[in-house]
């Protein structure tokens, strides 16, 4: 059994007096595909924002390959090994070649003509190449930014609900290249999404959060078909109203 | 309207004549104001783009400070630089160093940076706070530093920023108040455009005043031409 990537013990996260997160265990193993489902304002934003160390627990111990997060206190490597895809991606003001490029000229590298004109291709971006990042559509957008964070051969992929609001065809291209990534270079994904549909077809485990807090964390088949906590239940069949 | 009409003709010949006394004036208009707008860039810029960009307790009260300073009346700045200044000033009476004398280059520069500054924070912070402000958030989980994510949101509110400086430029030299009170005016010393105009005009020499107020009209335009060219780009 490998020692997981990321633990998280006794975390809480609190926002003007409010607790968002509340988490007493969950841990995500290397390799592994993690859905996180859960309403809206469950706290999924914050847990991803808290595995990319753009926000720090207010108590409780979060690790990362052993080490205990805190502010200031990552090495920009390893802060460099995880990026997000967010729900709503900010491009720069460029063409999407550049915009693709932008992680890797951070790193120093000054020609990633090779690396980043195979991502175009994979993501089917090839036409769109030299077009500004404000002419796209909102589907080419979250295909630009998944591509400038898969370009980066992060080890930890987190997706902040990559594909709500996008076509089927995006929809499956994006899940096809997540999962191809995942199996091929043994990619970590954590995935934030409403879609449970979703969830169970990308998704090795399933988290359900709710208030904050882990409601249940199974593995897909047993998340899905005999969920232990009536919440999950309720959730996966569609009845719990938020 | 006769008189007008000749002091245009003389004051065109006057602008391709390559008078001395002409070009000394404007020379130094240029050099007083485009000093100043430097020391305006490394002061208004960072804090600008800190206003825009960071929260912090007591960023309402700066930005109403920066509000204040954009609407200053430039004569009330140089009321105030010639009091701190002059012999009896807190300043004036210090005997310091650094403290520039009145009625020299180095005062009217002060003055006009504390006009151009406000300006040139205020249309920054405006810049910036325009920008997405998810992007910021996105460039950091790609691996950016704090100051590479700061950098990357000043270059995409860059034409903002230009617009700024240009606009900060644009109400120093057009500016007249100050620079009388902490200039004075003086011939080959202070005398910039705004208050040889001033001055030509009261002696009745109009074909200098008007060749000058010509020059003026041409920086104008030109300062205006770069703004709209540089919002066109940004659009």
């Amino acid at each position: 059994m490998m020692d997981p990537l990321y633990e998280l013990r006794d975390v809480s996260k609190a926002y003007d007096g409010r607790t968002v997160i509340d988490i007493d265990s969950l841990t995500v193993n290397p390799g592994e595909v993690l859905a996180v489902v859960g309403p809206s304002g469950a706290g999924k934003s914050t847990l991803l924002r808290m595995l990319n160390f753009l926000e720090f627990p207010d108590s409780g111990t979060l690790t990362y390959r052993g080490q205990t997060v805190r502010p200031g206190e990552i090495p920009l490597p390893a802060r460099r090994e995880v990026t997000t895809v967010f729900q709503r991606p900010a491009l720069l003001s460029t063409s999407v070649w550049r915009n693709i490029g932008y992680g890797l000229r951070l790193r120093g590298r000054r020609d990633s003509r090779a690396e980043v004109g195979s991502i175009i291709r994979r993501l089917g971006l090839e036409s769109l190449a030299l077009a500004q990042a404000r002419t796209l559509s909102g589907g080419e957008a979250q295909r630009v930014a998944l591509a400038r964070a898969t370009v980066l051969k992060p080890t930890v992929l987190l997706l902040d609900e990559p594909t709500a609001n996008l076509d089927p065809y995006n929809v499956g291209l994006i899940e096809e290249v997540v999962r191809e990534m995942n199996e091929e270079a043994g990619l970590t994904v954590v995935l934030v999404t409403h879609n449970v549909f979703q969830a169970r077809r990308l998704a090795h485990r399933v988290a359900l959060l709710l208030s904050g807090k882990v409601a249940e964390c199974a593995g897909t088949q047993a998340f899905f078909e005999s969920p232990q906590d009536p919440r999950t239940a309720a959730f996966v069949n569609g009845e719990m109203v938020y | 309207m006769d008189a007008i009409w000749a002091g245009l003709q003389q004051g065109i010949r006057l602008l391709f004549s390559g008078d001395p006394a002409f070009w000394e004036i404007i020379l130094l208009s240029a050099q007083v104001s485009g000093i100043a707008l430097v020391i305006s860039a490394a002061l208004g810029v960072p804090l600008g783009a800190l206003l825009g960009l960071m929260r912090f307790p007591g960023r309402r009260a700066i930005q109403a400070v920066v509000y204040t300073g954009m609407g200053f009346p430039p004569v009330v700045v140089g009321l105030a630089v010639y009091l701190l200044l002059s012999r009896n000033g807190i300043l004036g009476s210090a005997n310091l160093a650094w403290v520039p004398d009145l009625f020299t280059v180095p005062a009217m520069i002060v003055a006009q940076v504390i006009i151009a500054t406000p300006l040139v924070v205020g249309y920054t912070m405006s810049a910036v706070s325009d920008v997405d402000p998810n992007l910021r958030l996105q460039l950091r989980s790609l691996g950016a530093t704090s100051w590479q994510a700061t950098w990357a949101i000043l270059h995409e509110a860059r034409h903002g920023v230009l617009v700024a400086l240009v606009g900060g430029f644009g109400s120093i030299i057009s500016e007249v108040g100050a620079v009388t009170m902490v200039g004075g005016n003086i011939e080959h010393s202070t005398r910039v455009v705004t208050t040889a105009i001033v001055l030509e005009t009261r002696r009745g020499n109009l074909n200098m005043a008007i060749g000058l107020g010509m020059v003026m009209l041409g920086m104008a335009f030109l300062i205006n031409l770069a703004v709209t060219q540089l919002h066109g780009k940004g659009q």
